[in-house]
């Protein structure tokens, strides 16, 4: 409609958003195409081991150090990539969104509790709470996804209560309560709408910063062994650094452009949501 | 005829760090069906925050209501339940405030917003809800209320916005209507064309109407009642023509002097009278009158509080000169 038509016309506006927003849609499409130009399973081992790019014909990215076909695990590893930062970023929007409407529309006791709470999460350094969390619930995808989501949450949580203290005041909050409404009435459909959009360039970013950790964990080797991530690739490369460096070098250089991407993504989302932009 | 709304003793007081602060005493007021209760007074007097506590919406901290009682329809309102009163706010009692511009939430169409308002009290499908919706507009004498119902509010001008306003406090048909200062941001064209709509639904929907405003020409125009508040409390209550024919408190006397009057002797230019001095702030009230710093007339018996007491058929003033009969020719020489 006419909202979205306009809002599209500022984001536009913002050139490197544009690219960043083809890059992703680039990484969306080798997700869903993978099934049909890899038809085998990207985990099987197709050919020799340590084939550098370009040497064979049939492996254009090589092979790792097992001999399996690195352009399919770049290609299915990108969907498994963008999901987990996306449900991830999910997961740390939905804790962040409760917890800084609480604080931020109730105030007073709630609001200290709530603010302690989140300090406590704050002051622990997020990879090792990570590596932490994720070592004791397991190493699944499940576990990883909420392990991220749990270091994540805390900036959306202080932006959005914010956002409701500055909101909760305004007349139409007021108007709303004295038609009736419920608190949570009022923090759903009144205060949280208005709210939304610097969560959304928020969450984009979160969504980048997911990416990262989950390359992070996969490293290490303490992410799920049974997906194929980019970050899993990095890993099982890593123990031939210094000879066969393609390996890791591949998905990394796949890392570094969809996170710049989506970071891109997030200043245009943030341009195109910013009234005081809007006219420039 | 029994009140809709009796309103006994009501007060409120803010909690501050100055200490605790009266901004509404020992308040009666009595809201009949079909008529027009205007609440006049000074900015800060405590007519908003009367208003805010008839609803319940005090902002805590650091008000509170602290006493009285609220009837409606025999229940006392200062004692319902919160869920229960959520049921009387918007559905029974329904207030429009003074800002149009900021009273509309700006992230959704009009339209949105009477639904919205339809379905906290009516069970009504999204379609009916729109009708309804339509309907309202029209109602509020919204010229096109087809094509109004998609617009978002910053599209509107500030008079369609309070006519929006309305429809949505109109929605659920109240019995009771609280207008706080509906018509003050309105240039004075609107002004008289929302009185006037306001009149009219007054008297399609029998509601009884609080009407807040510092506006005397307004309250000459829609009011049947006035209760002029001075610092919280009520300092004179009368029928609207004997208390602009009448007044008897001298800070009456003061307002209604202080107003531009086109009619009073034609052709001769007369200077607006002011009443001198400042409402004193809740926390450096007198114990007396607290109308006695700024008052012409003020004698040593003010450094008592005067009670309301009656000085005609149903007029109550709260003046210890209120009854000497030229006090009020004193107070405006």
């Amino acid at each position: 409609m006419g909202v979205l038509a306009a809002f599209w016309r500022r984001y536009r506006r913002n050139r490197a958003a544009l690219i960043g927003l083809a890059i992703v849609v680039v990484v969306v499409i080798m997700a869903f195409s993978a099934p049909w130009l890899f038809p085998h399973d990207p985990l099987r081992i197709v050919g020799p081991s340590e084939l550098w790019p370009m040497q064979d014909a049939r492996f254009p990215l090589g092979t790792d150090s097992l001999g399996r076909d690195v352009a399919a695990g770049i290609f299915y590893g990108a969907g498994t990539t963008l999901l987990i930062g996306l449900v991830a970023s999910l997961v740390a929007t939905i804790i962040g969104v409760t917890i800084g409407a609480l604080a931020g529309y109730y105030g007073g006791w709630w609001d200290d509790a709530l603010m302690r709470f989140t300090e406590i999460f704050q002051t622990i350094p997020n990879l090792i709470f990570l590596l932490a969390l994720v070592a004791v619930l397991g190493p699944t995808i499940e576990n990883v996804v909420l392990g991220i989501g749990i270091i994540s949450w805390t900036s959306i949580a202080r932006l959005v209560r914010a956002e409701f203290m500055s909101l909760r005041d305004r007349e139409f909050v007021l108007a709303g309560r004295a038609m009736g409404m419920s608190d949570l009435r009022l923090i759903a459909t009144q205060i949280l709408p208005n709210a939304i959009p610097p969560v959304i360039v928020l969450a984009s970013l979160i969504v980048a910063g997911a990416v990262l950790f989950e390359s992070a964990l996969s490293f290490l080797g303490l992410s799920d062994p049974n997906i194929a991530s980019w970050g899993r690739l990095i890993g099982e490369g890593r123990l031939l650094i210094r000879t066969s460096w393609y390996i890791c070098a591949i998905p990394g250089v796949a890392i570094l452009v969809t996170v710049l991407a989506l970071n891109l993504i997030g200043d245009g989302l943030n341009d195109a949501f910013n009234p005081k932009l809007r006219n420039r | 005829m029994a009140p809709l709304l009796s309103i006994r003793g009501l007060t409120t007081h803010l909690f501050t760090d100055e200490g605790v602060l009266p901004a509404v005493q020992d308040l009666d007021l009595d809201v009949i069906q079909d008529r027009t209760l205007a609440l006049v007074g000074e900015s800060g007097c405590g007519k908003s925050m009367t208003a805010l506590s008839i609803l319940r919406l005090v902002p805590d901290p650091p008000a509170r209501i602290v006493g009285g009682r609220v009837m409606f329809e025999g229940r006392d309102l200062l004692t319902l339940p919160e869920r229960e009163m959520r049921g009387v706010r918007g559905n029974d009692i329904a207030m429009i405030f003074q800002e149009p511009m900021t009273s509309l939430n700006p992230v959704f169409t009009v339209g949105d917003q009477i639904v919205e308002a339809l379905t906290i009290h009516r069970n009504m499908s999204p379609r009916e809800a729109l009708d309804r919706a339509v309907e309202l507009l029209e109602l509020v004498q919204i010229p096109d209320p087809r094509a109004r119902v998609n617009d978002y509010p910053h599209r509107l001008s500030g008079g369609m916005r309070q006519r929006v306003m309305i429809a949505m406090a109109l929605a659920c048909e109240p019995k009771v209507l609280i207008a706080d200062e509906p018509t003050t941001a309105l240039d004075v064209t609107i002004q008289a064309q929302v009185l006037d709509l306001l009149r009219d639904l007054q008297r399609r929907f029998h509601m009884g109407v609080i009407l807040i405003t510092h506006d005397l020409g307004v309250v000459a125009e829609v009011a049947d009642r006035v209760v002029v508040m001075y610092a919280g409390r009520k300092v004179e209550e009368a029928p609207v023509d004997a208390l602009f024919k009448a007044p008897r408190h001298p800070y009456t006397v003061g307002l209604l002097g202080s107003t531009p009057r086109p009619d009073a002797a034609a052709g001769r230019r007369e200077r607006l009278q002011e009443i001198a001095g400042m409402v004193p702030s809740l926390a450096e009230m007198p114990t007396g009158c607290a109308f006695a710093p700024r008052c012409p007339i003020a004698m040593p018996a003010c450094a008592q509080r005067p009670a309301l007491q009656p000085v005609a058929a149903d007029h109550d003033v709260a003046c210890f000169a209120a009854h000497e009969p030229d006090h009020a020719a004193a107070v405006r020489s």
